[in-house]
């Protein structure tokens, strides 16, 4: 079974990757020689290897976003043959090894693509339509110091495990790149129960979604349609069950508000 | 919080008008089905029907408004999904989404269609070319039974039909698992039995609508 | 110089209630917000910085190189946090993790910081459970612990493997929260490329927006630099790809003492090396050692065969053999360096003879596979996806790699630089971990800094100084500007013949090979000799294409590999001048007869801060002499 290079051959992959110099430009798709890559190279060593060439050869470099390359940080984000990552189970574009491609095979490469994602350059896109959602509510309002002891409230196992298989979200934005209709349900969505899960969120739970739903529209995302695809580019296996849940969170707080017993109006919605 | 302009508060309001929708479709085939009992089975059913004039009325004005709410929000949304996803990949490759999924706009659309052909067909009765003559039976009630079998005799009809209930099929087989998602019920366990139960439903009206025209186009349901 | 510590005297216990009380000012609520301080990184120690100073009150900037704050490195870290809550009765207390700390850094830290990081580590638990971070619990709801390498005790909170991304998104959340409130302004995609240092005091910093290129001063009244750690330095390391010595060194060249840098972590469980392509160092979480057993064949013939070819008795355990009382769970230098040795004696398994096993069967036939795949299986899975085998079938094959630093910018006890208004937290400075930091600690350093250290004693240095008192008009702006540009057109201008990666690389493997695990004289000045060389050669032959007004990643890193040759060098001749053993650092000339690090408590119990004195010039050294006056300095056992 294993897995030295001398035991594999060398592949040669051909790229045809999306280039834009800036926001705004026009872009085009370029064609690109990928040489003498090993089974073991990981996909951005592979493109490594192509920008060390291209740089040589007095040529732009691909710009492409990474940086951890151990599948947590959440920086890397190329579109791989139509598949956000790659399309690998439970795997970033930085583990993504080249070991699941063969010799001679054209890979198309693309930055994620939504409205609310505009391209910075070649594989690069901006991404801080995420960060404002978490900025209006994606939070526990608690202040530093002052708090209880951290057993003082307890967590039921299961519900411990619930909140943490929410918040696995690495934040890269597969799963608005998968949406065909460019939504940020599952980001949201894996916020959202796990804050509304565990006690310590469950107090503004309400003023949260109302607060997320409204950013979403705001920051140009669509709207769901169910089609899961972002659970299935999902890089952390986030379910969709917790799209559920922003939805049930979502119902539960409009009630709440319509009968008068709460209002979802708060210093934390940004009104 | 807004439940008409806020995305999953008119998310809801889909999967209520379709759940009420579904509702209707059910009792419909129900009803419908009595003409496998031949004439006096469908003949009784309407008859019944046209006696509770209340209850009609009702069905009426809430399938109506379902429809009305339903299409209207459907449009918005497929609008403002298409611009917030203005692109598309070089290549088209979905690893979820299904035919039916994608589609939901357009089987929606031929679906609105095909309700008014529907109702001007037989409720109305005044689709040039494939008008429909009121007759009655012995018992003086009106006799459905001749008049459907009347109208899918004809070949167009029993087709527009047909395709109307494929349209029927993959709109509900992705529409009704949906409804439970969007309505939140789902979880990892609850979600596979949604999904199945959805199919199997949208099957069911398939099959049981289908065999209706297919039935008495072949000339296989008796007097 | 000898230079002093600050740090309070008097009994420990009540050294940091005491030190708050009588020697550090307030700031009054309706002044907080004339202040502004600039916050660079936004990992652990900065996030949580940047959100708690503006929670006080101050205007806040906070400034990453990522395209957003919840990318930095911290998130990385995976098995956990230590705190001396000593939940599960196991005889653990605040003095025991602050002893646990010093003897685990080799007697090379200052005791009161280390005090103080023990004693508000409870806090730190609390806080993040506020946040919603969800940590691990057992079945009636209480938090659990795990035990972790250079304890006895079991104090180690952690949420999954992902202790780090959990803990990192709740300061990041904390910080959103302000951001969204207005009070913190964040700069994403943003590097900063020097200090601006008016009068002596820090008083901004000089950036580049990585996207538009455009170079800019932001002026404020102190600086707080979380910028993480330099061990990127040999090219292959488990930090990001992005993390680089720039912000510390800048800051070094405008003239803050940089202190130990000789003291590098090399962590004992990474995937091996597969290839020279490779681009980094995957870390496989410390925890594993709680269950896996670490082993190499006895003989030289079986490191070719299949582990399961190679019987029981004809296999070393020696971490069990060397330390039978810690084990598996020797701290990570010692463990490190034993696995260095078996492979240098020949008995290395895997590509280049460079990995041992670290063995999971017996935990598997003791407590059953879907056991061990609850507690590791993401772990199980990345190595899987990395190498293609199958760890719960076949041992998985580890070998150190660089980790983390425990050098770094030199501070008093306030977190203040010898440079007035520039304040050093987390990794980026040198203060609590001596010369090895111990496994799920760098989590607790970092927040512990940020939420509840830094929040005092920067009001101490604002109660004292006129807010406002730079503008961004200040020549020493305009001059900071000009240099950096310069720089940049330097890079730009040179257009050579090898690529950054290739300059990159190239110090990366002559300072992994000769400054890395094992360092001797001779290794060390052939080092020293060859830098200045890669050093010039680099300005004489690097290729940077591309123009300085657009986003160009190859002259990002272009900054960061010219900081590195020079950073190197210092790195090299600290090594060079420690004349001892200890912790990360280990001299081959110093050692016991049966391998252990041989310290020189005598000539080198102190921190060594190196002053800047002009590129190629051989930095002038400080010595700070450290005290142990609570726990006796002892040779580090872990028999």
């Amino acid at each position: 079974m294993s897995a030295h290079a001398t035991e594999h051959g060398t592949m040669n992959i051909k790229l045809i990757v999306w280039r834009q110099p800036a926001r705004d430009k026009p872009g085009r798709f370029e064609t690109y020689e990928a040489k003498n890559i090993t089974p073991h190279h990981s996909f951005l060593e592979m493109l490594d290897v192509v920008n060390e060439d291209l740089i040589k050869a007095g040529k732009d470099p691909i710009a492409f976003d990474h940086d951890c390359r151990e599948g947590i940080c959440g920086m890397c984000s190329a579109v791989v043959n139509g598949v956000p990552h790659g399309g690998q189970e439970r795997t970033t574009l930085c583990q993504l090894h080249m070991r699941k491609f063969k010799d001679g095979d054209a890979i198309y490469l693309e930055p994620w693509r939504a409205r609310a994602f505009p391209i910075l350059r070649d594989l690069i896109v901006d991404r801080t339509a995420l960060d404002k959602l978490i900025q209006v509510a994606g939070f526990v309002s608690c202040h530093t110091g002052g708090v209880p002891d951290g057993n003082a409230i307890l967590v039921g196992k299961p519900e411990a495990d619930y909140a943490m298989d929410a918040a696995a979200c690495i934040g890269c934005g597969a799963c608005v790149a998968a949406c065909p209709n460019g939504a940020a349900m599952l980001f949201a969505g894996a916020k959202v129960a796990q804050l509304a899960e565990l006690p310590q969120g469950q107090v503004e739970a309400p003023q949260r979604v109302a607060a997320m739903v409204k950013a979403m529209a705001d920051q140009g995302f669509g709207n769901c349609s169910n089609h899961y695809e972002c659970e299935a580019a999902c890089p952390k296996g986030i379910e969709v069950k917790f799209i559920a849940r922003l939805n049930r969170e979502f119902t539960k707080a409009l009630c709440q508000e319509k009968i008068g017993a709460i209002s979802t109006t708060t210093a934390a919605s940004g009104d | 919080m807004r439940l008409l302009s806020d995305s999953i508060g008119r998310k809801v309001v889909m999967a209520i008008t379709g759940l009420l929708m579904v509702l209707f479709v059910v009792g419909h085939l129900l009803g419908n089905l009595s003409i496998f009992a031949g004439a006096d089975g469908i003949n009784t059913y309407a008859a019944k029907l046209q006696a509770l004039p209340l209850l009609v009325w009702a069905t009426r004005i809430v399938m109506g408004a379902a429809v009305l709410f339903h299409l209207v929000i459907s449009i918005q949304i497929t609008l403002e999904n298409n611009q917030a996803n203005p692109t598309a990949y070089a290549v088209d490759r979905r690893l979820r989404a299904t035919f039916a999924g994608k589609n939901m706009i357009w089987t929606g659309l031929l679906l609105g269609g095909f309700i008014l052909f529907h109702l001007f067909h037989f409720t109305v009765r005044s689709v040039p070319g494939l008008e429909i003559v009121q007759v009655h039976d012995a018992l003086g009630r009106a006799d459905v039974f001749a008049m459907v079998s009347a109208a899918f005799g004809k070949l167009v009809t029993a087709a527009v039909y047909v395709i109307a209930m494929l349209m029927l099929y993959l709109h509900l087989s992705h529409g009704i698992q949906s409804t439970f998602q969007s309505l939140g019920l789902n979880n990892s366990k609850t979600m596979p039995g949604f999904a199945k139960f959805g199919g199997v439903l949208s099957v069911i009206f398939l099959l049981g609508y289908g065999a209706i025209p297919v039935a008495i186009f072949f000339g296989l349901l008796a007097k | 110089m000898i230079l002093d510590g600050k740090a309070p005297t008097g009994k420990i216990q009540d050294s940091w209630d005491k030190h708050r009380f009588d020697s550090l000012k307030l700031v009054n609520p309706a002044n907080k917000r004339k202040y502004k301080i600039l916050v660079v990184g936004t990992g652990l120690a900065g996030g949580s910085a940047a959100a708690t100073l503006a929670e006080l009150g101050y205007q806040v900037e906070a400034f990453c190189y990522q395209d957003s704050p919840r990318r930095a490195h911290s998130i990385a870290a995976q098995g956990g946090i230590n705190a001396a809550k000593a939940y599960p009765n196991d005889g653990d207390s605040i003095y025991r993790l602050f002893y646990d700390t010093i003897k685990g850094g080799d007697f090379r830290a200052r005791e009161a910081d280390v005090w103080r990081l023990s004693q508000v580590s409870n806090n730190i638990i609390d806080q993040c459970v506020a946040q919603g971070v969800p940590f691990a619990r057992d079945y009636a709801g209480y938090l659990d612990n795990r035990s972790f390498g250079g304890a006895q005790v079991s104090r180690t909170f952690y949420a999954r493997g992902q202790t780090g991304q959990q803990l990192l998104l709740g300061a990041y959340s904390a910080l959103s929260r302000q951001i969204g409130l207005g009070t913190v302004k964040m700069f994403a995609r943003t590097e900063m490329l020097d200090l601006v240092v008016v009068d002596g005091e820090a008083k901004g910093i000089t950036v580049r927006d990585l996207v538009t290129g455009e170079i800019r001063t932001h002026v404020g009244d102190a600086v707080v630099l979380a910028t993480g750690g330099y061990m990127n330095v040999f090219y292959l390391s488990t930090n990001a790809m992005g993390c680089s010595a720039t912000a510390i060194w800048k800051a070094h060249k405008k003239g803050a003492y940089l202190a130990n840098p000789c003291y590098t972590q090399i962590h004992p469980t990474c995937i091996p090396q597969a290839g020279d392509y490779q681009s980094k160092l995957t870390l496989m979480s410390e925890s594993l050692r709680n269950d896996g057993r670490i082993w190499v064949p006895k003989k030289k013939e079986d490191c070719g065969k299949l582990p399961s070819e190679i019987p029981e008795a004809d296999r070393d355990y020696y971490l069990e053999r060397k330390y039978p009382s810690y084990g598996n769970l020797a701290p990570r230098d010692i463990a490190s360096r034993a696995a260095k040795e078996q492979c240098d004696e020949g008995r290395g398994v895997g590509p280049g003879g460079r990995g041992v096993y670290l063995d999971f069967s017996d935990s598997i036939a003791r407590l059953g596979e879907s056991t061990i795949r609850e507690r590791y299986g993401n772990l199980f899975e990345m190595y899987e996806r990395i190498t293609d085998e199958n760890a719960y079938q076949r041992p998985m094959r580890i070998y150190p790699a660089p980790h983390y630093a425990m050098g770094g910018l030199w501070v008093d006890y306030n977190l203040q630089s010898n440079i007035p208004g520039l304040f050093v937290l987390g990794e980026a400075n040198f203060s609590v971990h001596g010369a090895n930091r111990l496994g799920a600690s760098a989590l607790m350093q970092g927040l512990a800094d940020g939420y509840f250290v830094i929040p005092y004693t920067i009001a101490n240095y604002l109660a004292q100084t006129k807010p406002g008192k730079v503008k961004s008009d200040h020549p020493e702006c305009t001059r900071s500007i000009a240099e950096v540009k310069a720089e940049r057109d330097r890079f730009l201008s040179v257009n050579g013949k090898r690529t950054v990666t290739e300059f990159t690389r190239e110090v990366g493997v002559l300072m992994w090979n000769n400054v890395g695990m094992a360092r001797t004289k001779q290794s060390l000045t052939e080092a020293l000799q060859k830098l200045p060389a890669i050093r010039e050669e680099f300005w004489k032959n690097v290729k940077v294409s591309g123009s300085g007004d657009e986003l160009n990643q190859q002259l990002e890193n272009a900054g960061r590999t010219a900081d590195f040759i020079e950073f190197a060098e210092l790195l090299a001749r600290d090594a060079l001048h420690r004349e001892e053993s200890c912790g990360g650092h280990f001299r081959v000339e110093h050692q016991y007869p049966d391998g252990e690090a041989m310290r020189d408590d005598a000539n080198f119990s102190y921190a060594a801060a190196w002053e800047f004195k002009g590129t190629g010039q051989a930095q002038e050294l400080h010595k700070e002499p450290l005290k142990f006056e609570n726990i006796h300095l002892a040779v580090r056992s872990y028999k």
